[in-house]
C-alpha cells in the first residue's frame, strides 16, 4: 500500500516541531485529533487557518471537520491572544460569591469583557465553567495559577502587577 | 504473583517508604490548597526536617484533606494513620515550618490549629477518601504499601469474571455520575455482549458547576481509579479503557499520567497483569471544555476525536459504544468504590447506607456555608447534618435558604426540607437529584429567580445544538427568565415559561436538554412567590 504523503511543516518555527510529534506519538490517528489541537494550541496559543490545514493535512480529515471541532470546544482560541490571560470561574459556588462583580471590574478598569483582549494585547478575559476550586470561591486563573478567594480590588492590583512584569 | 507475593511487596515498600519513622508530617498538595499557597509550605517544612527533623519524622505531599477553606492544610500523625487520629493545622504559612517541625513530638502549635475531632472530620466514613490525605498521590510504593492493588490481585487470580460481576452486584453500588444505574447490572450488560474488543471509559469530565468531587480523587488516589477500571475490565472482557477528563483540571491530569506510567511499570497495567493472561491498557483522553460530552454518547463521540455530540439511546453504549464496540463507561467515584467493595465484599457494602442507596457519597459543600470543602458520608445523612453540623451552618449570622443539588440538571431544596434523607431516591421525590455531588448552599441574599436564570444560561451556552428542543428552548426560556429578573415579565410569560419546560423536558435528545428545565421547575415550586412578585402588574 502506498504511503500517504504528509505535509510539509509550515514553516521553520520549532514549535511545529512539537505538534508534530504529539501526532506522530498517537499514530496520526484521526481520533487523537482533540490532542493534536490541544498541542497547536498549547504551542502557539491559539490555532489559526494554517494550523488548522496542517493537522488536517497530516491526520488526512477534511478541514471542515477540523474547524468543526475546534469550533465546537470552548477551550480552543481561534484568535491570538493576550500576554497574560485571567479566566474568571463562573460557577456556581463563584457566582453566589461574587464572579458578576469581578468581571464587571475588570471592565471597569481594562475595558474588556469575557471573551476579548486589550488592544495592547497585554491581556485577555475569559470566563471558565468551574474550574473546580469551589472551596476558594470566586477564584480565578491568572496565567495558569488558581488564585482563590478573590475580590475586585484584588484582583485588578494583581492583573496589573501581572502586566507590569 | 499471588496475594502474599503482593503482601510481601507492601511490606517491603512500607518499610522503605516510611524509613522507620514514628511521625509523618503531611502536607494537602491538592489544587485547592496548592492555590492557597501549600507548594511554599512543602518546600520550607522538607527544609526545616533536614535540619531539625532528622530521623524522627518525614515531610510527604498527600491529597485533599477535605476542609478546602481552611488550607493550607499540614496533618501530623503515624504512618498512614487516619485524619481523625492526627494533629491537624490550618492557614499554614512557610514561615510556620519551624514551630510545626519542633511540635511533632512536642505540645501541638496553639494558633494553628484545626480540630480534628470537629464534626466536619469525626462525623464522616470514608470509603472513596480512605487514602486522600494520607498517601503521596505520586507514589505508587505508597499506594501498594497500605493494601493498594490487593483487590485487583485477588479478582485476577482468585475470582472468576462472573465472580467479580457478582460481588459488585451483592454491593447495591449505584452509578456515582449522578443516575444512578445499578452499576452491577450494568457490568453484567456488557459481560454478556459477544466476546470481541471491548471497551471500559472513566467518565472524569466533571461538568457540573460546584462540583469537584472527580477532581479531588483523581489529585489524591489515582491509582484506586485505575485498580477499579482494571478489574471492571477483566469483569467485563476488555483489554482497552480510556480516562476522560477534562482539561480543565492540569494537576489531576498530570498525577494520573504519573500513575499511568508508573503501574505500566511495575507490570500492573499493560500485557499479563500481575504475571496472568489477563491485558489492559489505559489511555488518557482530554476534554476541551465542553459540559454536553460528560452525557456518555456525547463523550464517546469526543474520545473518537469528534465534535461531542450526543446520540440517540439505544442503542446504549453497553451494546455499541466506543467505535461500534461494547462499551462500559462508568464514573470516577464508582470506580474508587471498587477496590474497597471486593476487598471488604459485597455484603459489607450493602451494609451502609439506605435501603435502595448502598455505601457512602462524596459531596462537594460550597456556597455560603462556613466548611467549603469535600466530605464523604453514609447515604442517608440528612441534609441538616450535612449542612449544620458537617458544614458548620451559614456564615455571618445569615440564614439558610435553599441547597441546590445536582448543578444544572438539579434543583434546590428549601429549609423546610433539611430533615430527609440524602440518597438517589429522596432526593428525586424533591424534585432534584443526588447528580454527581455538588452542594452549592445559598443564604437568604440570594435571589432564586437569578438562580435559575443563571443555570439556563449555563445550559443555553452548552446546549450541543442538536436537537431543536434544547438549542432553542433554552435561548427562550433564558429570555424569559431575564425579563422576569428585570421586572419586565407578565403573567403570560410565566406560563409560556412552565409550558417550555414541559416541552423541553419531555422532547430533548439528551439528559443536558431534559434536565435543563429543573433548576426553573423546582424553584417554582419552592420559590414561586419570587417569580410572582417581579411579574408586571403583579
Amino acid at each position: 500500500m502506498q504511503q500517504r504523503q504528509r505535509p510539509e511543516l509550515p514553516s521553520n518555527d520549532k514549535r511545529w516541531k512539537l505538534v508534530n510529534a504529539t501526532m506522530r506519538r498517537t499514530g496520526y490517528a484521526e481520533h487523537a485529533l482533540i490532542e493534536a489541537l490541544h498541542s497547536v494550541q498549547d504551542a502557539f496559543g491559539y490555532l489559526d487557518e494554517d494550523a488548522m490545514t496542517f493537522v488536517a493535512g497530516s491526520l488526512d480529515l477534511p478541514l471542515s471537520k477540523v474547524y468543526g471541532v475546534a469550533t465546537f470546544y470552548h477551550l480552543f482560541m481561534l484568535k491570538p491572544q493576550g500576554r497574560h490571560a485571567c479566566v474568571v470561574c463562573t460557577g456556581t459556588a463563584c457566582y453566589i460569591k461574587g464572579a458578576g462583580a469581578l468581571i464587571e471590574g475588570i471592565e471597569q478598569r481594562f475595558g474588556v469583557q469575557p471573551g476579548e483582549t486589550t488592544e495592547d494585547k497585554a491581556l485577555s478575559v475569559m470566563t471558565a465553567r468551574c474550574v473546580g476550586a469551589c472551596g476558594l470561591a470566586p477564584a480565578v486563573v491568572m496565567d495558569g495559577n488558581v488564585i482563590g478567594k478573590q475580590a475586585t480590588d484584588k484582583l485588578i492590583d494583581r492583573i496589573e502587577q501581572e502586566i507590569a512584569e | 504473583m499471588n496475594l502474599d507475593d503482593l503482601e510481601d511487596l507492601a511490606r517491603n515498600y512500607a518499610e522503605e517508604k516510611s524509613g522507620g519513622v514514628e511521625r509523618e508530617v503531611r502536607v494537602c498538595m491538592a489544587a485547592s490548597c496548592q492555590s492557597s499557597g501549600s507548594e511554599p509550605v512543602l518546600d520550607a517544612l522538607r527544609e526545616q526536617c533536614k535540619t531539625s527533623g532528622g530521623d524522627r519524622c518525614q515531610v510527604k505531599g498527600v491529597g485533599c484533606m477535605g476542609l478546602c477553606s481552611a488550607g493550607p492544610l499540614v496533618a501530623i500523625a503515624a504512618p498512614n494513620e487516619g485524619l481523625t487520629a492526627a494533629t491537624i493545622y490550618r492557614d499554614v504559612t512557610a514561615d510556620d515550618a519551624a514551630d510545626i517541625m519542633a511540635s511533632v513530638d512536642a505540645a501541638p502549635v496553639e494558633r494553628l490549629m484545626c480540630p480534628s475531632d470537629q464534626p466536619f472530620f469525626a462525623r464522616q466514613q470514608k470509603i472513596v477518601l480512605e487514602n486522600a490525605g494520607i498517601v503521596d498521590p505520586n507514589s505508587f510504593k505508597g499506594y501498594v504499601a497500605i493494601g493498594g492493588y490487593s483487590a485487583m490481585v485477588r479478582a485476577l487470580t482468585e475470582m472468576t469474571p462472573a465472580e467479580v460481576i457478582a460481588e459488585v452486584t451483592t454491593s447495591g453500588l449505584r452509578g456515582r455520575g449522578g443516575g444512578g444505574y445499578p452499576t452491577g447490572l450494568k457490568w453484567s450488560t456488557v459481560a454478556k455482549m459477544p466476546a470481541g474488543q471491548k471497551y471500559v471509559i472513566c467518565n472524569a469530565d466533571e461538568g457540573d458547576p460546584g462540583a469537584f468531587m472527580d477532581r479531588a480523587i483523581l489529585e489524591s488516589d489515582p491509582h484506586r481509579v485505575l485498580e477499579g477500571m482494571a478489574m471492571a475490565a477483566y469483569a467485563i472482557g476488555a483489554n482497552k479503557g480510556y480516562v476522560y477528563v477534562r482539561a480543565e483540571y492540569p494537576l489531576a491530569v498530570e498525577r494520573l499520567k504519573t500513575a499511568i506510567r508508573k503501574a505500566k511499570r511495575a507490570g500492573f497495567l499493560g500485557n499479563h497483569i500481575a504475571e496472568t493472561q489477563f491485558n489492559f491498557d489505559i489511555e488518557i483522553r482530554l476534554g476541551a471544555g465542553a459540559f454536553v460530552c460528560g452525557e456518555e454518547t456525547a463523550l464517546m463521540a469526543s474520545v473518537e476525536g469528534g465534535r461531542g455530540q450526543p446520540r440517540p439511546r439505544p442503542p446504549y453504549p453497553a451494546q455499541s459504544g466506543l467505535w461500534g464496540c461494547p462499551t462500559l463507561i462508568n464514573n470516577v467515584e464508582t470506580f474508587a468504590n471498587i477496590a474497597p467493595i471486593i476487598r471488604e465484599g459485597g455484603d459489607w457494602f450493602a451494609s451502609i447506607g439506605t435501603e435502595r442507596s448502598k455505601g457512602t457519597k462524596v459531596f462537594a459543600l460550597a456556597g455560603t456555608i462556613e466548611n467549603t470543602g469535600l466530605i464523604e458520608v453514609p447515604m442517608g445523612t440528612t441534609l441538616r447534618d450535612i449542612i449544620e453540623v458537617i458544614g458548620g451552618g451559614i456564615p455571618g449570622g445569615k440564614k439558610f435558604k435553599a441547597v441546590q443539588t445536582g448543578g444544572p440538571s438539579g434543583g434546590c431544596v428549601p429549609a423546610e426540607h433539611l430533615d430527609i434523607a440524602v440518597d438517589y431516591d429522596s432526593l428525586k421525590t424533591l424534585g432534584t437529584m443526588m447528580g454527581s455531588g455538588g452542594m452549592i448552599i445559598m443564604d437568604e441574599t440570594s435571589n432564586m429567580v437569578d438562580v435559575a436564570r443563571f443555570f439556563m444560561e449555563f445550559c443555553m451556552d452548552e446546549s450541543c445544538g442538536k436537537c431543536v428542543p434544547c438549542r432553542t428552548g433554552t435561548q427562550q426560556m433564558h429570555d424569559i427568565l431575564d425579563r422576569i429578573a428585570k421586572a419586565k415579565a407578565t403573567h403570560a410569560d410565566l406560563a409560556l415559561l412552565e409550558e417550555l419546560c414541559e416541552v423541553v423536558q419531555a422532547t430533548s435528545l439528551c439528559g443536558l436538554g431534559q434536565t435543563a428545565p429543573n433548576p426553573v421547575m423546582s424553584t417554582l415550586r419552592y420559590f414561586r412567590s419570587e417569580y410572582e412578585e417581579k411579574l408586571a402588574g403583579a
